[in-house]
């Protein structure tokens, strides 16, 4: 029963932070504050997910399961590369934005 | 009762998350918006993957959802190196 | 040695990760995530030239926890953020002047501001010395600046050496 209700809970949590990230991603005005929410929100949102998965599955059959850690590790790991490639091939791309790029960083 | 509940309004909330994403990779505006929905669509298909996983009980989604996360990370490589790099030829 | 295990470090992980991937511990996975371990690293040594060095390994912990801290709350900065009037975010793009030198603690600080409130690593410069950040909302560019560089540069300067 009190698993039951700590699964719900990181079941919740993380899919309303997945909820929020695609929020961001369909409303925010630019391509840069657009990455925000995908790469923190979206982030956060799988890992409360894969630890409910984690809490479930370690209850359920003797002995831990962290399998699911490590699509975590995996992207936490990535997050931050393909944000950053995204950001560069915007600047390169050089997309309608909000902010000013600093012109050093133009190519 | 309230794990079953709870893991409906999980796949409810993913479900709408797929629904924003869809919305994004249809309008655009700029390519880099398109694939930056697609690698968003990858993770919180990863996530319906892992909550299907604890509805149906059981651990055989796991191995899609690993290899999800690796294709959708080099597909959003890719197509970013493709677009650092393509100007070169021209 | 040297020869036979260039990087103790990535055989550690590479074994933990094959564990963690079979998620069963026994005496046969554990051989086999060993021999991985030694495998891997020594058939691939051509491709890493360097090794990143840690100095002070123990610090790493409480850099870890306080990021986790700091990326929850990133989270739920984010979130209101978000969900609050888009039309009156002031994002802005930072330049933060680099001290750190190597490229595997470069790597870790673009990541780590990545993941952390508000802001984005978005470039990085010919010369390795500036990081281009975007900020989401932000009043006092400068004040961005300083706090990335006193809370995660520093810390990584001390534990990377």
């Amino acid at each position: 029963m009190l698993i039951e209700l700590i699964v719900s809970f990181f079941l919740l949590v993380g899919a309303s932070f997945a909820l929020v990230g695609s929020i961001g991603l369909a409303r925010l005005p630019d391509f840069f504050t657009r990455l925000h929410g995908p790469t923190k929100a979206t982030t956060l949102g799988i890992g409360g997910v894969l630890i409910a998965s984690v809490i479930y599955f370690s209850a359920r059959s003797a002995g831990l399961s962290l399998h699911e850690a490590l699509i975590a590790l995996f992207l936490f790991m990535t997050a931050p590369i393909s944000a950053m490639l995204l950001a560069k091939a915007a600047i390169h791309r050089k997309v309608t934005t909000r902010s000013r790029v600093p012109p050093r960083f133009e190519r | 009762m309230i794990l079953s509940l709870s893991i409906y309004a999980a796949l409810a909330m993913l479900a709408v998350a797929i629904l924003l994403n869809l919305w994004r990779l249809a309008i655009g505006p700029d390519d880099t918006d398109r694939v930056l929905a697609l690698d968003t669509l990858f993770i919180n298909t990863i996530a319906l993957l892992v909550v299907l996983g604890i509805h149906f009980d059981t651990t055989v989604y796991f191995e899609s959802a690993l290899v999800l996360a690796l294709i959708g990370f080099i597909g959003t490589a890719a197509f970013c190196k493709y677009q650092l790099r393509g100007d070169l030829i021209e | 040695m040297d020869r036979w295990l260039p990087h103790p470090l990535m055989s550690a992980t590479i074994a933990l990760l094959w564990l963690f991937l079979v998620n069963q511990v026994s005496v046969a996975q554990v051989l086999l995530g060993g021999a991985l371990g030694i495998a891997v690293p020594y058939l691939t040594s051509a491709f890493w030239p360097q090794r990143p060095r840690l100095r002070r390994p123990w610090l790493l912990v409480g850099y870890v926890a306080r990021l986790l801290v700091d990326i929850l709350i990133a989270n739920l900065e984010v979130a209101r953020l978000v969900l609050g009037a888009p039309q009156r975010l002031r994002p802005t793009f930072i330049e933060v002047p680099l001290e750190l030198t190597d490229d595997f603690a470069i790597t870790l600080l673009a990541s780590v501001v990545s993941l952390t409130p508000g802001t984005l690593s978005a470039d990085i410069a010919a010369d390795r010395a500036t990081l281009l950040v975007h900020a989401l909302d932000t009043a006092d560019p400068v004040a961005v600046c300083a706090e990335i560089k006193a809370r995660y540069e520093a810390p990584l300067k001390e534990i990377l050496g």
